[in-house]
């Protein structure tokens, strides 16, 4: 039996290999389903759920489905969906501290570029401004946890040769915040450095003693919507 | 038929926004062709004199004058706008959010490095300051408002579009590179 998966999303056939994760499939067959936690090839965190999707008339996370013959017809962009996803990016808005003309992730930052391709004017809930510390200790990284967003991109992804975090969460619920390991990250490479703060969907890890290297104009979201490269890759 | 009446002001904000409003050029001089204005500083009208149709607002609430002002502008503008990110949000002003108002006066007038003398400790507290609020609001926290236009500033090129196709009941269809929180 072959391993070929066929599928639509919003009526587009797509194709894919068995047990690939939805979310992957899509961007190969140039469909973009947004993504904020999920980083190819790294194990899912199903964290954000930004990238909800209907299948079977389900809610669903395209980065932790595998892809089987059940897919069917997925709802994709569809009013609805584009609502829960445009609530989710003003809940991250408001939860956090996003100041975005004083940041320096602003036109890069990916949590700004679903603001705009969803047109947020403003958010429907109430700001909690609640007040988070500016991590500074390392000598080659910020750390604004006003800015994070919670993916766990940095914690699944930054690690040292033995393995081990140099993020990790601490707290629970409202006091939940990231922090950096300070013996670690005494330590870190600039390379190291540079890939935290290019995984970081957010503004959350600068690497320090650069910043604003791309002039407004030609930052990445400045004309186009994030996912026009996906949704151009094959047309 | 009177042309449609647009007033302005700036509460917390930094007149960035006023400025953006200018950038739009030649175009002011079709801007007074379409439209009259009201209170405003760019015509330093002080008080309102009529009941105007548009109220443009930059700036969040951070004292009881701000919140004053603002429901007044409620008061006698039928729509109401929060222009750029410190009306939407609070903006710069917002940073001080979170922080306790005593901590933010100790560290302006008293224990910041670019204090100088203050041997007295005086605080300004004279009766005509208006009153620090316990943090800066974001306008539709106060009163109701109609439409907002994103940015810092926003661009000049969105306030022409939103402003004539109010006044002129033109649809408005936002081209992607107009919309910035930036
Ligand atoms: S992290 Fe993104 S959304 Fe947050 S302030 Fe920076 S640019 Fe704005
Ligand atoms: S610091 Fe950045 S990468 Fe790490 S959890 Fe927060 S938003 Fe995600
Ligand atoms: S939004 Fe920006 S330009 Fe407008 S008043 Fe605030 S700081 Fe100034
Ligand atoms: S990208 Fe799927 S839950 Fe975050």
């Amino acid at each position: 039996m072959s391993d070929t998966i066929k599928f639509t999303i919003d009526g587009k056939e797509c194709t894919g290999k068995k047990g690939q994760l939805l979310v992957d499939v899509a961007a190969e067959n140039g469909v973009y389903i947004p993504v904020l936690c999920h980083w190819k090839g790294v194990k899912p965190a199903g964290s954000c759920r930004i990238c909800t999707v209907k299948v079977n008339n389900r809610y669903v996370t395209a980065c932790t489905l595998p892809i089987d013959e059940n897919c069917g017809d997925i709802e994709n962009n569809t009013p609805e969906l584009q609502d829960i996803r445009k609530a989710i990016v003003e809940m991250l808005f408001v939860e956090g501290n996003h100041f975005c003309p004083a940041c320096e992730k602003s036109g890069d930052c990916d949590l700004q570029g679903l603001g705009y391709k969803y047109q947020m004017m403003v958010p429907r809930f109430p700001y909690a401004f609640e007040r988070r510390e500016l991590d500074a200790k390392s000598p080659k990284i910020f750390l604004e946890k006003n800015r994070c967003i919670f993916c766990k991109r940095c914690i699944r992804m930054i690690k040292d040769e033995k393995g081990r975090s140099y993020f990790a969460f601490k707290g629970r619920g409202k006091t939940l915040e990231i922090s950096m390991d300070e013996k670690l990250a005494a330590n870190i490479s600039d390379e190291l450095a540079q890939e935290a703060m290019d995984i970081c969907p957010v503004g959350a890890i600068l690497k320090k003693e650069v910043g604003f290297v791309n002039p407004i104009g030609k930052r990445k979201y400045d004309n186009e919507p994030i996912g026009s490269d996906i949704e151009k890759s094959q047309q | 038929m009177s042309k449609p009446i647009i007033a302005t002001a700036s509460l917390a904000g930094c007149f960035g926004c006023h400025m953006s409003l200018l950038d739009i050029d030649e175009r002011i001089l079709k801007l007074i062709e379409l439209v009259e204005f009201n209170k405003s500083p760019i015509d330093d009208i002080k008080t309102f004199t009529k009941e105007c149709d548009i109220g443009l607002i930059e700036g969040g609430c951070c004292n009881t004058e701000n919140i004053e002002v603002l429901k007044d502008f409620r008061k006698n503008c039928k729509i109401l706008i929060s222009v750029g990110e410190c009306a939407i949000m609070g903006g710069l002003p917002a940073m001080r959010n979170g922080i306790p108002v005593k901590e933010c006066l100790d560290e302006a007038y008293l224990d910041g490095l670019t204090v100088g003398e203050n041997k007295e400790k005086i605080m300004p507290n004279d009766e005509e300051l208006p009153i620090i609020t316990d943090k800066v609001y974001p306008l539709h926290e106060i009163v109701k408002v109609d439409y907002y236009l994103p940015g810092c500033p926003p661009k000049a090129d969105l306030l022409w579009e939103a402003v004539v196709a109010l006044v002129t009941g033109k649809e408005l269809d936002i081209p992607y590179e107009l919309v910035k929180f930036d």
